[in-house]
């Protein structure tokens, strides 16, 4: 489970998280939402370690993640995978090389159960035909599936997704909504979505959190959400959203 | 903002600048260990780096070896002893010239593209996807980086050194009227040494370049790694890159021969 309980932080002169608290629970899917600009992928690098708060508390699995020390990190990143708006892929290695590079570095697999690992999560998100391909030669929607991919790779227990369908089309959009729906449902893998669309947090999520001035001013199931009156709900998940 | 604030704030932004440089540097050492894991990588960046700046560093090193011998031998010429032109030349190029000029040339074309390469990761997201994958990227970024210029550096100084003193010799013939035999007996007389193969000269010369290569490539690295907000931050990245590579090639050059020719004689 991941927790999050009054936590603040400042950016330089911004406060951008102010008192910000939420719960994921295991196995669902949460999606977080809000205005552009109000801390919810300060919020991910939060739970992911990159980041610590100024105050409150952020625990993954009733670990308190500020306080890890470099070991522990490296332990609880390990069980997380962490899917970037753009992939961010290293762009000097293949589509096969990027999803297999978590492996290499740290698992004690031998090279061919690496590569049969790293085409089972190719074929998981279709990608299987580009794996020799370099990232500046595959369209947006390509990046998106193979950092998925690779935030697949290890088997983690959660997934963080930061925008995961920002500038597709719609038909990759709804592609990576059903990826991400399926990798909860068949691999039990608990996600906390960052997003601004209505279609993928109807699709994908289970709860939704709206974020605005540095924490979470509304949430609910998804039909709650869906039927909320909230002036906020209504922005985001009202019939002429997305 | 007054003067005084503005000065203060630009003073702690270099400590902390050369804090994070150090820093860097005594990580890169303390993952000395991963070199074996990274030697693909390792490899790719030393021919990269060597391929990157041979031309331009042979073509300078020829023209400064030549300019040394002209400067040298104008003044040599009036008092008629134009016969250490050699020794002169040779010992220059590998004392200073040398592993200057390759210092410098290697800031300009590999340091300045490893600083565009690794802000490039950063200002992309690249570097935070390694730390979220529990891949250090000091050792899977700046390790390799740096490796490759503290060997290439060097093997580029001593060839350098070489194409310099060719440069002389042929300076010296033409317009000094001193033969190739003289010119490069004279030159082989200063580079032999009995005792140690090579004279000292030629020893703290690779020593001064294998300094430059890790300081190039650590400021380097640490200027990328410290880029922030898109292309202008790592054009910015680039110019810092550059600049500390430029200074500390100076300052560390002056405390080296200092070390070895005043404090130890």
């Amino acid at each position: 489970m991941i927790e999050l309980r009054d936590v603040c932080k400042r950016l330089g002169s911004r406060q951008i998280l102010d008192g910000l608290s939420l719960r994921v629970e295991k196995g669902m899917n949460y999606v977080l939402m809000g205005p552009s600009g109000t801390g919810k992928s300060v919020t991910l690098r939060h739970i992911i370690g990159i980041l610590k708060p100024d105050s409150g508390s952020v625990r993954v699995d009733g670990q308190e993640v500020p306080t890890m020390d470099r070991e522990q990190l490296m332990a609880l990143r390990r069980r997380m995978g962490y899917l970037f708006q753009n992939g961010a892929l290293i762009n000097w290695l293949t589509v096969e090389q990027n999803v297999a590079l978590p492996l290499e570095e740290h698992s004690s697999l031998s090279r061919s159960a690496i590569q049969d690992r790293v085409h089972e999560v190719l074929r998981m998100v279709a990608l299987d035909h580009a794996k020799e391909q370099f990232p500046p030669s595959i369209s947006g929607g390509m990046k998106l599936r193979a950092g998925l991919a690779r935030a697949l790779v290890t088997q983690p227990e959660y997934v963080l997704y930061d925008e995961p369908n920002a500038g597709l089309d719609p038909i990759i959009s709804h592609q990576i909504h059903q990826l991400i729906a399926e990798v909860r449902d068949r691999l039990g893998v608990t996600g906390l979505i960052v997003t601004h669309s209505r279609a993928c947090a109807t699709q994908c999520g289970d709860r939704i959190g709206i974020i605005q001035n540095g924490k979470i001013e509304v949430e609910g199931t998804v039909a709650e959400m869906v039927a909320s009156e909230h002036p906020l709900a209504k922005a985001f998940l009202g019939g002429g959203s997305d | 903002m007054n003067l005084f604030t503005s000065t203060g704030a630009a003073i702690l932004r270099r400590v902390d600048d050369a804090g994070f440089v150090l820093d860097l540097l005594v990580r890169t050492v303390g993952s000395l260990q991963k070199v074996p894991r990274r030697k693909r990588f390792l490899l790719d960046m030393a021919f990269n780096a060597g391929v990157r700046a041979l031309p331009v560093t042979m073509v300078v090193a020829a023209f400064a070896g030549a300019i040394l011998a002209m400067q040298t031998g104008i003044e040599l010429k009036r008092f008629g002893d134009t016969g250490v032109l050699g020794t002169i030349t040779a010992l220059s190029m590998c004392r200073e010239m040398g592993p200057f000029i390759t210092a410098v040339i290697l800031a300009a074309t590999v340091g300045s593209s490893m600083a565009a390469e690794v802000g490039t990761m950063k200002v992309s997201d690249e570097i935070s996807a390694l730390e979220v994958m529990s891949v250090d990227p000091v050792n899977y970024l700046v390790l390799p980086r740096v490796i490759a210029l503290a060997v290439m550096c060097p093997t580029l100084t001593a060839l350098s050194d070489l194409i310099g003193i060719f440069g002389g010799s042929i300076i010296a013939q033409q317009n000094l009227g001193v033969s190739q035999s003289r010119f490069w007996m004279s030159a082989q007389d200063a580079l032999t040494s009995s005792a140690m193969l090579l004279p000292k000269e030629v020893y703290v010369g690779l020593l001064k370049a294998l300094v430059f290569g890790i300081a190039i490539a650590t400021v380097s690295c640490a200027a990328g790694l410290r880029a922030t907000g898109g292309a202008l931050g790592v054009g910015l990245a680039v110019q810092t890159a550059v600049r500390n590579s430029v200074i500390l090639i100076i300052v560390l050059g002056f405390i080296i021969t200092w070390f070895f020719y005043f404090l130890n004689g």
